[in-house]
């Protein structure tokens, strides 16, 4: 017996080296993988969340650091600010720029850099290194391109933008967080942003791409110190997790809920729910240009065969976002309180598709000299609820004698279906808000030629009209005269259906009963920490 | 030697299938690749047909996919697995720190298994059809039936929002391993239990076995002198099959739990049409395969004899 153990040692004893060296292995490799971003960034090593950490979750992925990518989690997170900021109602206001202003002709714009700010790293914010960041947000893709800008430099401690033709939305275009400030040290030799050096009221501390990173509040602040000193944003893909995780205390604010998840919240005692319009509508984009769309008629019974109340009930949860009008509540200029609401009619529109010469055959498809009325609708799963709208659209088409086969693809099949012309009818959401005034938007969607994500083979000359007398500066916002032709704008598109809305949205936020002050901001530009106060009691 | 030679073959094999079906499944995904590198880049809202000619031409898209393969596979051999068509990041960074992650919950996942599972077993298999036994194989199923997403939830829901113990997802905190490794490792542990309770059930019933009784050893010097090694041997060897879940787990875990490793990151990818990435990190799970299959298989050798005098 003991010889037989004997023999057995070596072994046993090359089994537990073996054990030991794994688990040397593990402790030695592992922790590197939490404690370092290595080259990624050269931000420091993420560390357990402390008592007075404020943690937000949302679904957005830190895709870089870049400003054109990963950015806009910067500027919510205040971290980094751009040159202008815009209050809820879209009105810009100051922020890396004290003022501005226009040339006459409108082809000149000067933006005043205020004095005394601090870059995270304590290095001075001058007009010099906001030229620098706005000329990279220039070679990106982004909202730059816009405006026919001819050049940017410094004049005189201010931004001097030259356009090639007056562009009255430009200082909106610097309110986008791909335009954001960052300090010469944020980059490394190459070019690339290593690491995050803003000027806004907190600093990163570290970095871990694409999911967390972690922030606290920047002392050298010029501003009113904020009371949350500490808060980490957390990449979270699920929203049954980011519900779990403000339900169980873990997270603070937590951003994206889908309908089930915000009655679960609604019912639990330590999360408050605020909820705020966001200025994004889901739309049917029309290929007009196509020979079964191009009757208004046929875009007009579509309108009429939706229940916009049922879809908002039933795959929304809220009664109140079945879309009216192309402009959403969210955009108080543009929304047109007066003007007539898109209304649901089956039997107002098989009277109008046979007006359009179209009659029911044998299997209730309506058909016009042998030809059925059958066309593809094209959506994308990036917000989950467009296939679904897409599948209730379908059947309410049905019904009126409109075959539609839905297909289901990703988001680029729409500006790649209206490039190549084969799309026919596209279920969006779009958003308005990208930039605070939507008229740089509009009039990429529904200029001369339409666009990817607006009109395709419809063009109106009094909206072109309207629009580009926007655009073309000289007509001061809350003017009757802006406010006549934005009223005009709306009314035909609502007359021609290029688009035809089917919801708006609303944004729901889950906020723990720690903090109090939590407020949306409907341009999702910030998350507004520093406007947040711990509870007493917590 | 025999096994680590025939491990290397099937890395190589593993890696030029892997790289090369992958090269073809992501050109055969519906949608323009350009547009949605775009969307996956700067957000779908700022996509249009200027940001995807953009890209077009930075990435070479445009190129004959055979000279796009052919550069990958010259790439491959110099140990270069390109750059991020999303993060511009190089993927063998990404991929190091993704693995590293994942490598540490799938590691948790299998030591929290071992008392989970082959122990019950064990002590199942020496009493067959025992009450014991019967609630062994109860749970088994029932842990083994429920899909790993409800498993989550529900230990989310138990140790995060009714005992607030643990962190409910994520992975700085203090504990935030603890949820992913136990969903997974009840998964596993509800198989290997399983093989473990079958294993002894027949190491008992054996001659052997009743005759090391019989020579007057007591049931505990029975069972460590001849049941443990014989038992083990197909614990271990199931253990290799038992990957095929961890890996499978792995990517839809790390997604609930929001835990930044190499499945989150491969459906990221897909997502975006990250194809380098989709390639690496594809070729980092294939090779882990292999080289997990090569450890089970020289640990078989080292436990069996007959194994090794095959």
């Amino acid at each position: 017996m003991t010889e037989h153990c004997r023999r057995l040692t070596p072994r046993r004893r090359a089994l537990v080296r073996l054990s030991r060296l794994l688990a040397a292995g593990a402790a030695l490799h592992l922790p590197s993988a939490d404690a370092h971003d290595g080259p990624l960034s050269e931000h420091a090593a993420i560390v357990p969340a402390s008592r007075d950490t404020l943690t937000v979750v949302g679904p957005w992925e830190l895709t870089g650091l870049e400003p054109s990518r990963g950015g806009y989690m910067f500027t919510r997170m205040e971290v980094a600010q751009t040159l202008l900021d815009a209050d809820d109602q879209g009105r810009l206001l100051p922020a890396i720029a004290s003022d501005w202003e226009v040339s006459k002709n409108g082809l000149e714009w000067r933006f005043f850099i205020e004095q005394g700010r601090l870059f995270h790293d304590g290095s001075p914010l001058i007009a010099g290194t906001v030229l620098a960041s706005l000329k990279r947000a220039l070679a990106a893709p982004g909202v730059l391109r816009l405006a026919r800008i001819r050049s940017m430099a410094v004049s005189r401690g201010a931004i001097l933008v030259t356009l090639a033709q007056p562009y009255a939305p430009l200082p909106y275009l610097f309110t986008h967080s791909g335009t954001q400030v960052l300090a010469p040290s944020s980059y490394g030799a190459d070019g690339r942003v290593l690491r995050i050096v803003g000027s806004g009221p907190y600093r990163i501390t570290s970095v871990s791409l694409p999911q967390q990173f972690d922030v606290e509040f920047f002392d050298q602040w010029r501003g009113e110190p904020p009371l949350v000193r500490r808060a980490r944003y957390i990449s979270v893909s699920r929203a049954e997790t980011r519900t779990l995780m403000v339900q169980s205390g873990q997270a603070d604010l937590a951003f994206t809920l889908d309908p089930p998840s915000i009655r679960r919240l609604l019912k639990q005692k330590n999360v408050e729910l605020v909820a705020a319009p966001l200025p994004r509508t889901t739309f049917l984009k029309l290929n007009a240009g196509h020979p079964l769309l191009s009757d208004v008629r046929v875009r007009q019974a579509i309108s009429l065969a939706l229940d916009r109340d049922g879809i908002a009930r039933a795959l929304l949860r809220d009664a109140d976002l079945g879309a009216t009008q192309l402009f959403p509540p969210a955009l108080a200029l543009w929304h047109q309180k007066a003007m007539a609401p898109l209304r649901s009619d089956p039997a107002a529109a098989r009277a109008l598709l046979r007006q359009a010469g179209y009659a029911p055959g044998a299997d209730g498809i309506a058909r016009r000299g042998g030809q059925r009325l059958a066309l593809t609708l094209t959506t994308f799963v990036d917000r989950p609820e467009l296939p679904l709208i897409a599948t209730a659209v379908q059947e309410e088409l049905r019904q009126i004698g409109i075959a539609v086969k839905v297909v289901v693809g990703n988001s680029s099949d729409i500006p790649a279906g209206h490039r190549s012309g084969a799309l026919e009818i596209g279920l969006v959401a779009r958003n308005f808000g990208s930039l605070p005034d939507p008229v740089a938007t509009l009039a990429d969607d529904y200029g001369l030629e339409g666009g990817d994500w607006g009109a395709m083979g419809w063009h109106s000359a009094a909206l072109t009209d309207a629009l580009a007398r926007l655009a073309g500066g000289g007509i001061v916002a809350d003017s009757p005269e802006a406010a006549r032709l934005r009223a005009g704008i709306a009314g035909e598109l609502q007359q021609g259906l290029p688009v035809i809305p089917v919801v708006w949205y609303r944004q729901t936020m889950a906020v723990s009963r720690r903090v109090t002050g939590a407020s949306i901001d409907p341009f999702e530009r910030s998350y507004r920490i520093s406007a947040l106060a711990w509870k007493a009691s917590a | 030697m025999k096994t680590l030679f025939k491990a290397l073959i099937q890395a190589l094999l593993v890696a030029l299938l892997v790289g090369t079906l992958c090269f073809f499944m992501t050109r055969l995904l519906p949608g323009d690749t350009a547009y949605r590198i775009a969307a996956g880049r700067y957000g779908y809202d700022m996509v249009d047909a200027a940001a995807a000619q953009a890209v077009r031409i930075e990435l070479g898209l445009d190129r004959a996919p055979l000279a796009a393969l052919a550069d990958w596979w010259g790439r491959l051999l110099r140990f270069d697995l390109g750059v991020s068509l999303v993060t511009a990041q190089p993927v063998i960074d990404e991929i190091r720190l993704q693995l590293g992650q994942t490598l540490r919950l799938s590691l948790m996942a299998v030591l929290l298994s071992l008392p989970l599972g082959p122990l019950p077993g064990v002590l199942a298999g020496l009493r067959p059809g025992g009450w014991f036994d019967r609630v062994n194989l109860a749970i088994s199923v029932l842990l083994r039936a429920l899909p790993p997403f409800v498993l989550a939830l529900l230990l989310v829901l138990a140790f995060a929002v009714q005992m607030q113990a643990l962190p409910a997802a994520g992975h700085a905190d203090r504990g935030s391993l603890m949820l992913p490794a136990l969903t997974l490792a009840l998964g596993l542990a509800a198989v290997s239990s399983r093989v473990a309770r079958d294993a002894m059930a027949s190491v008992r019933a054996s001659s052997y076995y009743a005759f090391a009784l019989g020579k007057g050893l007591s049931a505990s010097q029975a069972l460590l002198r001849h049941g443990a090694r014989n038992v083990a041997t197909p614990v271990v060897a199931y253990t290799a099959v038992q990957l095929v879940y961890l890996v499978e787990g792995v990517v839809l875990v790390e997604t609930i739990f929001a835990w930044p490793g190499i499945g989150h990151a491969l459906v990221h990818a897909i997502f975006a049409r990250d194809v380098p990435m989709i390639q690496g990190t594809a070729l980092v799970l294939g090779l882990m395969f292999v080289l997990f299959n090569c450890v089970v298989d020289l640990a078989c050798a080292a436990l069996d004899p007959r194994a090794r005098r095959a």
